[in-house]
């Protein structure tokens, strides 16, 4: 550490502002319900006791307001998709998108004849992290909120973006 | 059986009502449409029939030969069971409604016009009851053909090549 060193009482810890901002988020990103199928089960099985989601700070949260992340679990619809596409809008910067399963990833089993499912939810919102499987087991939905916690570790939102 | 004895009384009761086939079927009863609100109060009341229970309505699009409309009735009273179909044109599709006789009938009929577009004449509220209200087309018609876009979300086609 060099300079530093030996200089503070030992509460403090230096680091730059940057990187605790990105670290603060990537430890609580709290993550909004968004159950629609059967992939549900399996998120809320990853909540549950067993899998634990809250011992790497994610808290379900039931308003788009309070959430950081959404975790779109199972077959979207045309009628819903104008839903998440509202609710996305609704929910406070910065927010991250989990397409959980091959329905929400592409059209899953009604990617060919599903007259009614949108084939893909990253054609109404910018998804961050696919969790491929049908549905995911907890373990992959877990590893895929990891990937997305590197994900947001290594943002840098205060420094300026190379136009 | 209660197959020939629900025959009998419509004979007896409604002649003419029956669509009569030299080999009659033993698993349903074909009728035409033409007093089918009189006849479904009929089979509720009738103290030896006393089917009080819809368990279901289905619709059937059997391409050439128009379409479907098939009842299931259950007695609650008497513990047996009866179909009934009815046949629709596909050009203008159009049937008496149950709806204020079975009072279950009003979703299940609901549905039916969701799927086929067969209209119920004298249901109270009939709209879509699954689809978005400004869905256009009915989905489980076999000349159906998917739109292609749903308020700016561009609905991919079939993709030939994967048959």
């Amino acid at each position: 550490m060099g300079l530093l060193e030996d200089k503070f009482e030992d509460n403090i810890i230096v680091a730059s502002f940057d990187k605790i901002l990105s670290w603060a988020r990537s430890t609580s990103p709290w993550f909004f319900q968004f159950g629609l199928a059967c992939c549900a089960i399996e998120l809320m099985a990853t909540g549950a006791s067993r899998h634990d989601l809250s011992r790497i700070g994610m808290i379900p949260r039931s308003s788009p307001r309070q959430a950081d992340v959404m975790i779109v679990a199972g077959t979207v619809t045309m009628k819903m998709a104008l839903r998440i596409k509202k609710l996305y809008e609704q929910m406070a910067d910065p927010k991250y998108v989990i397409s959980m399963g091959s329905c929400a990833t592409s059209g899953g089993p009604y990617w060919q004849y599903g007259y009614h499912v949108l084939k893909g939810v990253d054609i109404v919102v910018p998804v961050d992290v696919y969790v491929p499987g049908c549905p995911p087991r907890p373990e992959s939905l877990i590893e895929g909120l990891i990937k997305l916690q590197e994900k947001i570790l290594n943002e840098r939102p205060l420094t300026k973006k190379a136009a | 059986m209660i197959h020939e004895q629900v025959l009998k009384c419509l004979r007896e009761k409604f002649p003419g009502s029956i669509v009569e086939t030299e080999e009659m079927p033993a698993d349903f009863i074909p009728i035409y449409q033409k007093n089918w609100a009189e006849i479904a109060a009929f089979l509720r009341d009738d103290p030896d029939l006393r089917f009080d229970s819809l368990q279901c309505i289905t619709g059937v699009d059997l391409g050439e030969e128009g379409m479907d409309v098939r009842y299931n009735f259950h007695s609650m009273t008497h513990l047996h069971k009866i179909e009934i179909r009815i046949s629709v044109d596909s050009e203008n599709p159009k049937i008496p409604s149950i709806e204020q006789i079975w009072r279950v009938g009003d979703w299940f009929e609901r549905e039916v016009y969701d799927m086929y577009g067969i209209i119920f004449d004298g249901h109270r509220d009939l709209r879509r009851i699954l689809l978005p209200d400004d869905w256009e087309g009915w989905p489980l018609r076999k000349d159906y053909e998917t739109q292609e876009t749903f308020h700016g979300i561009v609905v991919p086609k079939v993709k030939e090549e994967w048959e």
